[in-house]
């Protein structure tokens, strides 16, 4: 039954949504954390979608394939009073970019939203259609 | 008479399980927003129609028989299969990573499909009022 495949559908990409949010929150965290447990500066973590094949080979739904660690080089802010810097002053921070995520986040928001809404609507269409013949 | 009353219903029947494939295509359009190179996806209603209509006049289906008593497959209204070949929606706006669907595109044709769904719903359900009354003579 095609419109219960909907659920699974949009609830994989709910949650794949989430997870992306989770990676913008965790970057916006440590946005400003200068060391991490391996002494280097924290490195944003970006997400990458993939379709996945459903019960229907024409409808995918999504999961996160791989979280990667965004690749930009770190900022270097000159601050000789940090217990970081360096001898000429300098403090390696997170390459996190928070316009960006902010951005990120605004689009995950929205797209779990358009999720839920999908999963209401075939909701609606299933409960109308188990009231045929009733009235 | 039960063929018959079958074949009243069979054209929302069908109208009704091709909406509902078509709203599972939509609905992984809109999940697959922000999948790196996914093609968004649909069906064509109209053809998918007149196949599943088709389908339904073809009349026998070839059924096995492992024996010399089985009866022959009575026409069914509902032809297995999928419906339509599902086709790559044409790209607008392309994007960067290869994805081309287009939200508005979708929320607009879930919309609609969902909205052609329950119209096919009120026609099958007045047409089963209109059998009832028929029935009961009232």
């Amino acid at each position: 039954m095609s419109l219960f495949n909907v659920f699974n559908i949009s609830g994989s990409a709910m949650s794949a949504q989430s997870q992306r949010l989770n990676a913008v929150a965790s970057n916006l965290a440590n946005a400003d954390s200068a060391t991490s447990a391996n002494g280097k500066p924290y490195k944003a973590k970006q997400v990458v979608f993939s379709a996945i094949p459903s019960n229907t080979p024409e409808a995918s739904g999504v999961k996160v394939k791989n979280i990667i660690e965004d690749p930009s080089p770190p900022k270097v802010v000159y601050d000789p009073k940090h217990p970081l810097a360096d001898e000429k002053g300098y403090v390696t921070m997170p390459n996190v970019n928070v316009t960006e995520e902010m951005v990120n986040m605004i689009s995950a928001s929205r797209a779990y939203q358009n999720n839920v809404e999908t999963m209401n609507a075939a909701k609606t269409m299933l409960l109308k259609t188990l009231t045929i013949g009733q009235n | 008479m039960i063929n018959q009353l079958d074949s009243t219903l069979s054209f929302h029947q069908n109208a009704l399980r091709i909406r509902g494939e078509r709203q599972e295509i939509i609905a992984a359009n809109i999940a697959n927003a922000d999948t790196p190179n996914y093609k968004a996806r649909d069906i064509d209603f109209k053809t998918a129609m007149q196949g599943a209509m088709a389908g339904a006049q073809q009349g026998r289906f070839n059924t096995v028989k492992t024996s010399g008593q089985h009866l022959d497959g009575v026409p069914s209204n509902a032809p297995s299969g999928r419906p339509g070949e599902p086709l790559f929606r044409p790209i607008i706006q392309g994007s960067v990573d290869g994805n081309t669907v287009d939200m508005d595109v979708e929320r607009n044709q879930f919309a609609d499909n969902a909205i052609r769904y329950e119209a096919s719903l009120t026609m099958i359900n007045s047409q089963l009022k209109k059998m009832l009354t028929a029935i009961q003579g009232q």
